[in-house]
């Protein structure tokens, strides 16, 4: 099967289609990128994946390949010779980085996004409590995980670094719409740190989207809440 | 070298049960504790903070948490038996894809069955419905996993002590419903890790109906 016979389907916005870009970024694989128009879902998505119809999908020769997380660990066990390893080789590091991606999806990023939904101060008291905890989770699983290296991966991005990394867009563009600053580096040093280095990827760079542009994509599929 | 492997667990659970059929099929021997989940231990509340909750892989003082995570640590650390995810990297992607399904649909809807006022009957037809997803991704193949046991069978065997929960408090049956998902647990609980660790249908049906009673929603 030819290689570069790798399409992604996605949306420029998405947090999530945004783990695999970077992934086959980091593997220099060249692919094709299909966006998806806001509001509606095309032919190949809902044939690619009926299941969830959701993006991301990654589609190589045209098995298709889905769940962001997922599709990251398939290209990093597909290409496996091109680029580093975006998991560790030891199994309890390895169970380690997975644990904190799914904490990342299931509590972490439910957090963030609710925040930009709370109407009322007491919502917004309690969803700022929930990632102060969360963020705390993650300044020990950085410290934990990186040994002293820049990234969670060590000396590159990976797996984990993905997983976090992809929603600092958003976690700017909700900063300014809550005026309230999210990751702090007085609280939350090291991975304030990391979120920099991360940002300033080479793989990654490309890939992450302008604040301006996220905001006001923000304000039009999260209308304000009534206070 | 001596091996430490203690397993957090409650014994109705099917995320549990997950993890005493993948420590089982890997021939790997670990002490099973019972966990009380309305007075937690402090060792489970020291090795899951984030959670708190079961099951809880420990394996030489190392906690691991989350079953489907566990399952894939157990795998490649006893690498040597019965591997539980395929080495191919799209099948490996296809099966995890099927376990998060399991995960994301089968749970949810099935709770509320019995732990919702009021929905049990949507839920169950909703449920049904899941089920038959897993059916038709199934197809004839012997398991999951083709003609090899593995992750996603693991994944969703457990929920079969469950069967007669969803069955009693949704007003359904799902051997009239799914008839080939009922056959392939069947072929599971061939299985001696399977046999083992799954609990009585009864046994399960009686805790959920005291749960229930104290709820109120008997």
């Amino acid at each position: 099967m030819a290689r570069s016979d790798v399409k992604l389907i996605g949306a420029w916005a998405s947090p999530f289609v945004m783990r695999p870009r970077i992934a086959l970024n980091l593997k220099s694989v060249p692919y094709e990128f299909l966006q998806e128009t806001f509001g509606s879902k095309s032919e190949l998505l809902l044939k690619s994946n009926p299941v969830h119809k959701k993006i991301p999908v990654l589609l190589h020769g045209d098995k298709p390949v889905c769940e962001s997380n997922i599709i990251v660990e398939y290209i990093d066990d597909t290409w496996s010779s091109s680029g580093p390893s975006m998991l560790p080789s030891d199994p309890y590091d390895r169970a380690m980085a997975r644990f904190w991606a799914a904490y990342i999806d299931e509590k972490w990023f439910v957090a963030l996004k609710s925040f930009l939904k709370a109407g009322g101060e007491e919502e917004k008291k309690a969803v700022i409590a929930q990632l102060e905890e969360g963020n705390a989770f993650l300044e020990k699983a950085f410290i934990d995980c990186s040994k002293g290296k820049p990234f969670f991966n060590g000396d590159n991005i990976g797996y984990l670094d993905i997983a976090l990394g992809c929603f600092l867009a958003w976690l700017r563009v909700t900063e300014l719409a809550v005026s309230h600053k999210i990751l702090d580096e007085a609280k939350t040093p090291s991975l304030s740190k990391w979120a920099e280095n991360f940002c300033n990827d080479p793989a990654v760079k490309p890939v992450m989207p302008e604040t301006a542009k996220l905001a006001e994509f923000a304000k039009k599929i999260f209308p304000k809440p009534q206070a | 070298m001596a091996e430490e492997v203690i397993l957090l667990d409650f014994w109705a659970s099917m995320f549990g049960m997950r993890i005493r059929i993948a420590l089982s099929e890997k021939r790997v021997k670990y002490d099973y504790r019972e966990e009380d989940l309305w007075d937690k231990s402090s060792l489970l509340l020291e090795m899951n903070p984030v959670h708190k909750k079961i099951p809880v892989l420990i394996h030489n003082g190392k906690p691991v948490c989350e079953s489907l995570i566990q399952i894939e640590y157990i795998d490649e650390t006893w690498p040597d038996k019965n591997p539980l995810l395929p080495s191919d990297p799209y099948k490996r992607a296809h099966a995890k894809f099927w376990a998060d399904f399991i995960d994301k649909k089968v749970n949810v809807t099935a709770r509320r069955i019995w732990a919702a006022k009021g929905e049990e009957q949507e839920a169950a037809k909703e449920f049904i419905e899941i089920l038959k997803t897993l059916e038709s991704e199934l197809g004839d193949k012997k398991y999951f996993g083709d003609e090899t046991f593995g992750y996603v069978d693991i994944a969703l065997i457990g929920f079969y002590s469950w069967f007669g929960v969803y069955e009693k408090f949704g007003n359904i049956s799902i051997e009239s419903e799914c008839s080939k998902l009922i056959a392939w647990a069947k072929r599971c609980l061939e299985r001696e890790s399977v046999a083992k660790a799954l609990p009585e249908s009864e046994k399960v049906t009686t805790f959920v109906s005291d749960r229930r009673k104290k709820l109120g929603l008997e």
